[in-house]
């Protein structure tokens, strides 16, 4: 058997700079990178789609994507199609804000308390989807032979 | 109405350079020039978004860049900038070479020091501007 590349989800954030979501959007990228399935995702620059970055055009062609996009403009989503597919999963902050009941979020110079739980919420959804994109069993999860098991 | 200075900042988002750039671009329209500068997010103008266009199109603007790609610059010069003046970070952290940058969601302090040095920079340039055209 040759050995194959390790499939990986590619996360693309809008990081858009103007809004609060942005930054949302940018820690909760790096919180999956960084800590919550560092082994299984890659993020992807989104400006280098434009600005001539092959190597990114390429990965969103072969491999499953996620967007996160700060607000239903969806500057990542979008643009990550344009110039290469359609990614696998879209998400969108102000989606998810208005799911989890968060208030004022800061600024997109700096989160408060309640943007960096929102930041968490959208990590969390980030991990699901790229276990779900990777057919992985969520972690924690107990099989129910397990628990039979003496 | 006056139109501000388009500000640009990298969105890089794997290296502490890229956040120093976006940490540049808020102290300069937040703390050093926030009457005649503001920031267009990136992403906008990748997509090609027609009102992130027009905030650009025929103005001089400033770029912030966190690497030699220089998106920020060339994305703004895709979107008609008549003037794409640029501040690389890289630039700035060899010519301030005592600063270890570290962080990309929380800057270390020598990233904020790094990221007030590049703001210093890009408020020249926007007096210069302001100088030359009375406006932007």
């Amino acid at each position: 058997m040759p050995d194959l590349p390790r499939k990986k989800v590619g996360l693309i954030s809008c990081s858009g700079e103007e809004l609060p979501e942005g930054t949302v959007t940018r820690r909760a990228v790096r919180e999956v990178l960084e800590t919550l399935r560092p082994d299984d995702t890659v993020t992807l620059c989104l400006p280098l789609f434009l600005a001539g970055g092959e190597g990114e055009r390429a990965f969103a062609r072969h491999y499953p994507t996620i967007s996160v996009d700060g607000c239903d403009k969806r500057c990542a989503a979008l643009a990550t199609e344009k110039y290469s597919a359609k990614p696998a999963v879209s998400i969108v902050v102000t989606g998810i804000a208005e799911g989890c009941g968060c208030g004022k979020i800061g600024t997109a110079r700096r989160l408060n308390a309640e943007g960096l739980r929102l930041a968490g919420e959208v990590a969390g959804k980030i991990v699901e989807e790229t276990d779900r994109l990777l057919k992985k069993k969520p972690k924690n999860a107990v099989r129910k032979t397990d628990r039979e098991r003496p | 109405m006056t139109r501000k200075i388009p500000v640009v900042p990298c969105s890089g988002i794997g290296k502490s350079l890229g956040a120093a750039a976006r940490e540049a671009a808020y102290v300069l329209t937040e703390d050093l020039r926030p009457d005649i500068t503001q920031i267009v997010a990136l992403a906008r103008l990748v997509l090609g978004d027609e009102e992130a266009k027009r905030e650009v199109a025929g103005s001089q603007a400033i770029a912030i860049d966190g690497c030699k790609l220089g998106c920020a610059a060339k994305s703004l010069a895709s979107c008609g900038a008549s003037n794409v003046h640029e501040v690389a970070v890289l630039d700035v952290v060899r010519r301030h070479r005592g600063l270890k940058p570290e962080g990309v969601c929380d800057l270390n302090e020598d990233g904020l020091k790094l990221a007030r040095a590049a703001a210093q920079e890009a408020a020249k340039i926007a007096d210069d501007i302001e100088a030359e055209t009375g406006h932007a």
